[in-house]
């Protein structure tokens, strides 16, 4: 019972912040810096999950060659870079992690 | 114009190849909510009511450690702060949308959704009326992302933990990231709003309840911003002028 009121309580604040903002915004008019501003959402959020993800894998920062995602990501990106394919990505980026992975250890 | 259907097809399809970084988060969500002792139906059934990757990883794993449910429902608050900044985002296209339409896609804006989404509104067309119908596309991508999700916490939880951990399956959804991010990297500002936010992000990780992401990203847009108006007001003094508050 506990468990469900807590899951309904995560699922209506997470409506809630989705929502507000759709319908706060429909009345006002979006003032023009924060129009421009809303333009560098998309890098900087996903951005911000991205490096931790790379440079942090274990939780500490991890700036060596033995730190497999870093490596295995910066080849991502390169990849993404040239052939704006999601797939290539992917299936590259894993790849070169399992064979790393194998290479370190 | 496009139509609605061919709208809604091309949604799906943008959403297509993500699905292949979201199947393994999803089973790998479902594997680690029955570690964390959470029942079968519970852990489906927050795919569903939640619908948050990241703050369904966090919750069931604050829920095995007998984290108090208002600490938790603050934790999946401060986790999904990122997408007022996705809501306020679209907001400006949504607004011709009939109150339902706008409410549903609310429940559908997700972090993969967003990102193919806001793509597609920011690409310029020659028709009249361009954004009229795109609507469509953002179900079309809202549906899919959804359907999968369900589909595959759904397999985790069956398959239990018959996945290795050596797999590094969890992999695939900073691959996802990678590939949407970084072909949208197309001038000086937006680069260095993404290295900044980045930056941020890493040394800023320690933050509690994941703070470190909402300062991180804030700094990110404020970096971008500066950037872009260092640049405009030298070509165009007039226009940084009458920005100036």
């Amino acid at each position: 019972m506990t468990l469900w009121l807590i899951i309904i309580g995560m699922g209506l604040v997470t409506y809630a912040i989705r929502l507000s903002p759709i319908v706060l915004l429909e009345r006002v008019d979006i003032p023009p810096v924060i129009r421009r501003a809303l333009r560098f959402v998309p890098p900087a959020v996903l951005s911000a999950i991205i490096l931790p993800g790379l440079l942090r894998p274990g939780g500490a920062l991890d700036l060596s060659f033995g730190n497999a995602r870093l490596l295995a990501g910066v080849l991502a990106a390169l990849v993404a870079w040239r052939s704006k394919n999601v797939l290539l990505t992917i299936g590259v980026g894993m790849a070169a992690l399992w064979i790393l992975q194998i290479l370190i250890r | 114009m496009p139509s609605s259907r061919s709208e809604f097809l091309s949604g799906v399809k943008a959403l297509l190849p993500i699905l292949l970084g979201v199947i393994p988060f999803g089973m790998i969500y479902g594997v680690l909510a029955l570690g964390a002792g959470l029942p079968g139906g519970v852990a489906l059934a927050m795919s569903s009511i939640v619908f948050a990757g990241s703050a369904q990883f966090v919750g069931a794993q604050l829920m095995a450690t007998g984290t108090p449910g208002v600490v938790i429902v603050l934790t999946t608050f401060i986790v999904n702060l990122r997408h007022m900044l996705y809501g306020a985002s679209v907001a400006p296209h949504l607004k011709h949308l009939h109150p339902l339409w706008r409410w549903l896609l609310a429940y559908l804006l997700t972090d993969e959704a967003y990102a193919v989404t806001i793509t597609h509104y920011n690409q310029p067309e020659a028709s009249p009326s361009p954004s009229a119908r795109k609507h469509w596309y953002f179900l079309g991508a809202g549906l899919a992302l959804w359907s999968t999700w369900q589909a595959s916490t759904a397999v985790g939880i069956f398959l239990g933990a018959q996945v290795p951990a050596s797999w590094a399956l969890d992999f695939t959804l900073t691959l996802t990231f990678i590939a949407l991010v970084v072909p949208a990297l197309n001038d000086r500002p937006s680069v260095a709003a993404a290295l900044s936010a980045g930056v941020v992000a890493v040394l800023a990780a320690d933050l509690p309840l994941k703070l470190g992401l909402m300062v991180a990203a804030l700094t990110g847009i404020l970096v971008g911003l500066w950037l872009e108006r260092n640049a405009s007001g030298a070509l165009r003094p007039s226009r940084s002028l009458t920005l100036d508050p």
